[in-house]
């Protein structure tokens, strides 16, 4: 991991982004597997859309990265990806996502197995009120993975990056632990149940630089056992860690209506070298709104 | 912000500063008296309940049973009063309890907002019926009506069982409503947390929403259970027929402390009205002592709660 990376974690910027990464280059697009095809997807609170039109799809083995400005619908987008949106109650959404071809946003679909394959690290870091060790094995018992809990649990905190700082002190309570590292136990206990995919919602805006760089470095070497979507304020982060980016902005109606858009979505290096909509270049060289 | 003139800033006249300030002194003693009449009262009842029962106040009114037109003096006391109500208090809470965390688990965690709405007034409404009506409804409904709850009571008579679902009847919208109160307190990321790993909403609600709540749980019961202990309508109609002898069994009527000190109070030998004044303290001191623990055990769980 560069230093230059964790220096500028301002949210305004004024300098072009500078992309440098560790990336391996992109394989032909139709070689990747599909592991979300979204088709004109919108989302609804109430009467208002929070998203409208995206029409995307997410590889496999590829950290995918939404960025764009705040109310441009990032989190309400990755949050229907594994039907936590269910949970609000005046929310509606219309259009289809497939997800290896089956169709999970139909009502016959129980969020719960949608879950089980999709998992999802928090904006803030949310542990269990139980020890460290348990945050990681509560869930794989609950599932059904009661062999070689041990074992299991050591690998998640290990792959998490966290198991040299815990290993001592597995009984402690979870909520001892600092943001970060927090934050990096959230990611263990997702990755611990073996999802598909792992869906993080700004998993570095409460950390500092180095937790932020700890866990963009975890989802690089995790990323050939996983598939990540991760929304970020940070586009610094999205260069540093995404295959692929997408654009999201705001729109505005006749009426006044605000609502988010999908506006490009292609190889993270064409994104911040040269995309092909004005909106996009605003918004990654800084001159946005 | 108040500019006032002679402190540099704009010149501007505020006018009668000193009649102003006089009227904010004197709401603020009156705020301040009307907080020392209520504590006042409080110490008031409790200091003349105990003056009275003191003298009475000794091991006999809790170990001996009370005796039917004694001649000559002889020791006795309301063993059969204690041991009732904790019977009838104890199978209410049997039954409250479970049932309104039920109802509160599912309101919170699980009911569309306007179901939830709904059962949430018709349990304030609930709340607020007066005791003397939910015991002639238990008396309507077993005494007169004879159900029987499918034997577990027995027909057209009093009952402990019929006394302790009076009182069950009042203790679970008090459990229920503080329930809920300590259910909105858990924070939305934890049950997101659960979710997000594709477990199941029920197992969600037992295994890391409700551990949560404990605290606010005992807290409520203890204070619905001191409000009950001390409700004398309801079993006046359910379970007041009783003799002098201990009974633990709940299919007869049991005695309990507020209808005896109400029979007491009738009496007319003064010996009776100093045991009704003992049964007073014992009653008032054990409610004092359960608001002030169940007070103890909210913070600290409010504590836990909130630290996050």
């Amino acid at each position: 991991m560069k230093e230059e990376d964790s220096e500028d974690m301002s949210t305004t910027i004024t300098q072009p982004v500078k992309v440098e990464t560790r990336r391996q280059p992109l394989p032909p697009r139709e070689k990747l597997d599909r592991i979300f095809q979204i088709e004109n997807l919108e989302a609804i609170y109430g009467t208002k859309p929070a998203v409208k039109g995206v029409t995307m799809d997410v590889f496999k083995n590829l950290v995918t990265a939404i960025i764009g400005p705040s109310g441009c619908g990032k989190s309400t987008f990755i949050r229907c990806l594994n039907r936590m949106n269910d949970l609000v109650p005046s929310f509606s959404q219309t259009g289809t996502i497939r997800y290896h071809g089956q169709d999970i946003s139909s009502p016959d679909i129980d969020p719960v197995a949608v879950r089980r394959n999709i998992g999802m690290v928090f904006q803030r870091p949310n542990p269990f009120p139980k020890s460290i060790y348990d945050n990681v094995a509560w869930g794989m018992k609950v599932l059904g993975m009661k062999d070689n809990v041990d074992d299991r649990v050591e690998r998640a905190l290990t792959q998490a990056a966290l198991w040299d700082e815990v290993k001592d002190r597995l009984k402690a309570s979870a909520l001892s632990l600092s943001g970060g590292q927090q934050q990096r136990l959230c990611i263990a206990r997702a990755i611990a149940v073996e999802p598909d995919v792992v869906l993080m919602d700004e998993p570095a805006s409460a950390l500092d630089p180095i937790a932020t760089q700890a866990i963009e470095q975890l989802m690089h070497s995790l990323k050939s056992e996983y598939s990540f979507v991760i929304v970020t304020h940070n586009m610094q982060q999205a260069a540093r860690v995404a295959d692929m980016t997408a654009f999201f902005s705001i729109s505005r109606g006749e009426e006044g209506q605000r609502w988010g858009e999908l506006i490009e979505y292609d190889a993270t290096e064409k994104i911040f070298t040269a995309p092909t909509d004005k909106r996009t270049e605003d918004y990654v060289t800084g001159r946005f709104g | 912000m108040t500019t006032h003139g002679r402190l540099g800033g704009p010149a501007r006249r505020i006018d009668h500063l000193p009649r102003r300030k006089a009227v904010n002194r004197m709401m603020e003693v009156l705020a301040w008296l009307a907080a020392a009449v209520a504590v006042g009262l409080l110490g008031l009842v409790v200091y003349s309940v105990v003056r009275r029962g003191w003298g009475a106040l000794n091991l006999d009114l809790l170990t001996k049973t009370p005796v039917q037109f004694a001649l000559t003096p002889v020791k006795q006391g309301l063993a059969n009063a204690f041991v009732g109500t904790i019977v009838i208090v104890g199978i209410a809470t049997l039954v409250a309890l479970p049932v309104g965390i039920l109802v509160a688990l599912y309101l919170n965690e699980f009911a569309p907002p306007s179901v939830r709405n709904v059962v949430t007034l018709v349990l304030d409404v609930l709340n607020g019926v007066p005791a003397i009506v939910i015991g002639i409804f238990v008396y309507g409904l077993v005494i007169l009506g004879g159900f029987d709850f499918f034997g577990l009571m027995p027909k057209h008579n009093q009952s402990g069982f019929a006394g302790a679902f009076a009182l069950a009847c009042l203790m679970l919208p008090l459990v229920a409503r503080a329930t809920m109160e300590v259910l909105s307190l858990v924070p939305n990321s934890l049950r997101e947390a659960s979710l997000g790993l594709g477990i199941p909403r029920w197992r969600t609600t037992l295994s890391i929403v409700l551990p949560q709540t404990v605290g606010g749980v005992v807290t409520a019961t203890v204070l619905a259970v001191a409000r009950v202990a001390g409700e004398t309508a309801p079993l006046l109609f359910t379970s007041s027929l009783v003799g002098p002898q201990v009974s633990w069994n709940a299919h007869h009527a049991l005695q309990s402390i507020p209808v005896a000190i109400f029979e007491l109070s009738e009496s007319a030998d003064p010996a009776d009205h100093a045991r009704a004044w003992a049964a007073a303290t014992v009653l008032m001191l054990f409610i004092l002592l359960a608001s002030v623990t169940a007070r103890w055990l909210a913070l600290r769980s409010r504590a836990r709660l909130t630290s996050r």
